[in-house]
């Protein structure tokens, strides 16, 4: 278990250093610092100077060692279009995404599990197909379009919910929560909704295919010839071998949520991270950018990371296998 | 393909009596190898269309929506190649549009016109002629960039798996390390920093290819694993070992001996991956960060539309909407029913 959790933490720092590397790469030589800080009238001098100042002209392994280390604490540069610390940017938006990113989830798992069980177990019932079809329509359809027609239908068609932002938020520390407002909370459903579709659809079918693999399997006959009840076997039995890919890919979507947090953030203009990272590419604000692949990769790596030992912990035949290797 | 047989022939249980059997069958046959039992109840054919009669075409015959995607596909295709010889209008001439025409319901509604069937946008361009051009510059790019995709991810994986060692380790980890983001979130950092270093050029073009590289990159990495593994298992069979007595390079070896072996599971990924390329360029020009709002294209129309939802012109954002989500369905069924059908495990 221990050397299995420092090779996985061996991987999981190649790769934050890979990405560390490409965003110092971006920060460093697309766009020049410089020119970014200074007036069109500043003269050669004063630019030599400042870029001593900023370390610019030591060796590059010196400047990547710096960027390390202000990123390690977090320091990540002023932002060009904004003109304030990346890192205050960043703790501005991240609550409205997490809150996003987490509703999206528990709408994935609380409405995908029970559909996925449901049409395991009745393969061929109408309601079923109807859940299949739905599931195929949202893999087919691409996000913004979900959001769109959301918006049509429930805003400008019915009124009944808003179409952008966060509603009224109430800030607890530096955390600003829509999660205790009314109107924060009726902004976050139809974002909530985009967002999980997609991952529900998946947590479905891959349910429902574990179903249908674990209903096949002799403890669940020798189970149905002990005389257990139907619900005993589905949920006891079955469902409970079913968890572990499933808790799986629940957890390495939570990486993916973030990514296409960006498309519903912006159909709903919901401020959060991913409308951040947006309007950077769009500006080529690169130390914006830079701040957030390194917190997107930063985020990707610890989830895998825990996905890869809360495998390890849950599935004792895992455990069994490796010891006997 | 054809022109040079491999070594030691794959075996075949039927002489092939004409050898111009197009490569998709060729292809099923030879990755299987298989009598081709289920169409055994048939007369052999054995003229020029003998293909007829491969599973492939058997299985495609036995589903009705599998044939409708196709059928789909292909209208959409030749839509969108004939577009400037069948589109009412053409959305690239400024001059042939008028403000006067904006924001024109379709011909069906009130105050519809019948010069535009499916109405016009903000600048009085007509929908159903910017669908037509907007769908070929999506295919366009989607369809290169996924040329790009599998030309790399080909290779490398190619590549990786014939040279193993040290090459295979490196690019098996770049591979890893990519696929620890999603597909969408690579390309649009891609998309991202190579809009920020080509910010100056005002191209057209420039964007294209922009576009073209971020999707291309950000989907290799499936190509390379599978033509990885089937080569790993490819390259000790005796034919490769033949090839190498005989003193052939190792590229001729990997990309004429080999890779005739792994363009099943590629053909398989390369359609399923148009389906995404398509759906992640009309995502990224949505973003407002693919082709400008000037080049119709689908992400760009919707994003237009988008903005006038609220004014009630839904015929704006719905008809490109319809499109897109209908050419990703299509393409996404034909990827489904390739892979069942060159899957021997599902037979």
């Amino acid at each position: 278990m221990l050397a299995f959790a420092i090779r996985r933490l061996f991987e999981a720092l190649l790769v934050m250093i890979t990405v560390a590397l490409l965003a110092f790469v971006l920060f460093r030589y697309v766009g020049d610092p410089v020119n970014q800080m200074v007036g069109q009238d500043t003269s050669l001098e004063d630019r030599l100077k400042l870029r001593h100042e900023l370390g610019l002209d030591d060796p590059v392994l010196v400047q990547f060692a710096r960027f390390i280390a202000n990123a390690a604490t977090l320091n990540f540069g002023i932002s060009y279009q904004m003109k304030q610390p990346v890192i205050s940017i960043i703790s501005d938006r991240l609550p409205a995404t997490i809150e996003l990113a987490l509703a999206a989830a528990l709408i994935a798992v609380a409405l995908g599990i029970p559909m996925g069980v449901y049409t395991g177990i009745h393969r061929d019932s109408w309601l079923s197909k109807v859940f299949l079809t739905v599931s195929l329509v949202g893999i087919s359809l691409p996000t913004f379009l979900i959001g769109i027609l959301l918006i049509y239908v429930f805003s400008v068609w019915l009124h009944l919910l808003p179409t952008f932002g966060r509603g009224e938020v109430v800030s607890i520390g530096f955390w600003r929560t829509g999660l205790l407002t009314v109107s924060g909370l009726k902004a976050l459903i139809l974002p909530a909704i985009t967002l999980g579709l997609f991952q529900m659809t998946l947590v479905t079918r891959l349910v429902r295919a574990e179903m249908l693999e674990v209903l096949r399997t002799d403890y669940i006959k020798f189970a149905r010839a002990r005389g257990l009840s139907e619900r005993a076997i589905n949920f006891g039995h079955a469902l409970k071998n079913t968890l572990v890919p499933v808790i799986t890919v629940i957890g390495l979507q939570l990486g993916s949520i973030v990514a296409f947090a960006i498309i519903t953030e912006t159909v709903f203009q919901w401020p959060g991270m991913g409308l951040m990272f947006i309007q950077a590419v769009q500006h080529a604000d690169i130390p914006v950018m830079a701040a957030y692949l390194m917190l997107v990769a930063f985020l990707f790596v610890l989830i895998n990371f825990i996905v890869d030992l809360v495998y390890v912990r849950i599935d004792p035949r895992i455990r069994i296998l490796r010891r006997a290797a | 393909m054809s022109e040079h047989p491999p070594v030691i022939p794959q075996a075949e249980p039927k002489a092939r009596l004409s050898g111009t059997s197009p490569d998709e069958s060729d292809l099923t046959r030879s990755r299987i190898g298989a009598p081709l039992a289920s169409v055994s109840h048939r007369s052999v054919r054995d003229d020029g269309w003998r293909w007829l009669d491969s599973d492939l075409v058997y299985s495609f015959t036995r589903s009705k929506l599998v044939m409708a995607a196709a059928l789909l596909t292909v209208l959409m295709l030749g839509a969108a190649l004939l577009a400037p010889l069948i589109a009412p209008h053409d959305p690239y001439d400024l001059k042939s549009l008028s403000l006067l025409d904006a924001n024109t319901p379709p011909a069906w509604e009130q105050g519809g016109d019948a010069r535009f069937p499916l109405g016009t946008d903000d600048q009085g361009r007509d929908i159903l002629s910017t669908i037509l051009y907007g769908t070929r510059s999506s295919l366009l790019i989607s369809l290169t960039a996924v040329l790009l995709a599998t030309g790399l991810g080909v290779a490398l994986g190619l590549w990786a798996g014939y040279a193993g060692g040290r090459v295979d380790a490196v690019i098996m980890r770049a591979a890893d390390v990519q696929l620890t983001f999603p597909a969408i979130l690579t390309a649009l950092l891609i998309d991202g920093v190579m809009l920020a270093v080509v910010r100056n050029t005002t191209l057209e073009a420039g964007k294209f290819w922009v576009l073209v590289i971020s999707i291309g990159l950000a989907y290799w990495v499936q190509y390379a694993r599978t033509v990885r593994g089937v080569t790993l298992v490819e390259r000790n069979k005796e034919y490769v070992e033949a090839a190498r007595l005989i003193g052939l390079r190792p590229v001729k070896i990997m990309f004429q001996h080999i890779l005739p072996n792994v363009l099943g599971p590629v053909l398989v990924i390369a359609t399923i991956n148009l389906a995404l390329a398509i759906i992640t360029e009309a995502t990224l020009s949505f973003l407002g960060v693919g082709l400008p709002p000037t080049e119709p294209s689908l992400g760009t129309m919707i994003q237009i539309g988008n903005r006038y939802l609220f004014s009630g012109s839904w015929w704006m954002v719905a008809f490109p909407g319809f499109t897109l989500a209908l050419l990703a369905l299509a393409v996404n069924l034909l990827g489904d029913w390739l892979r069942d059908a060159l899957n021997p495990k599902l037979r």
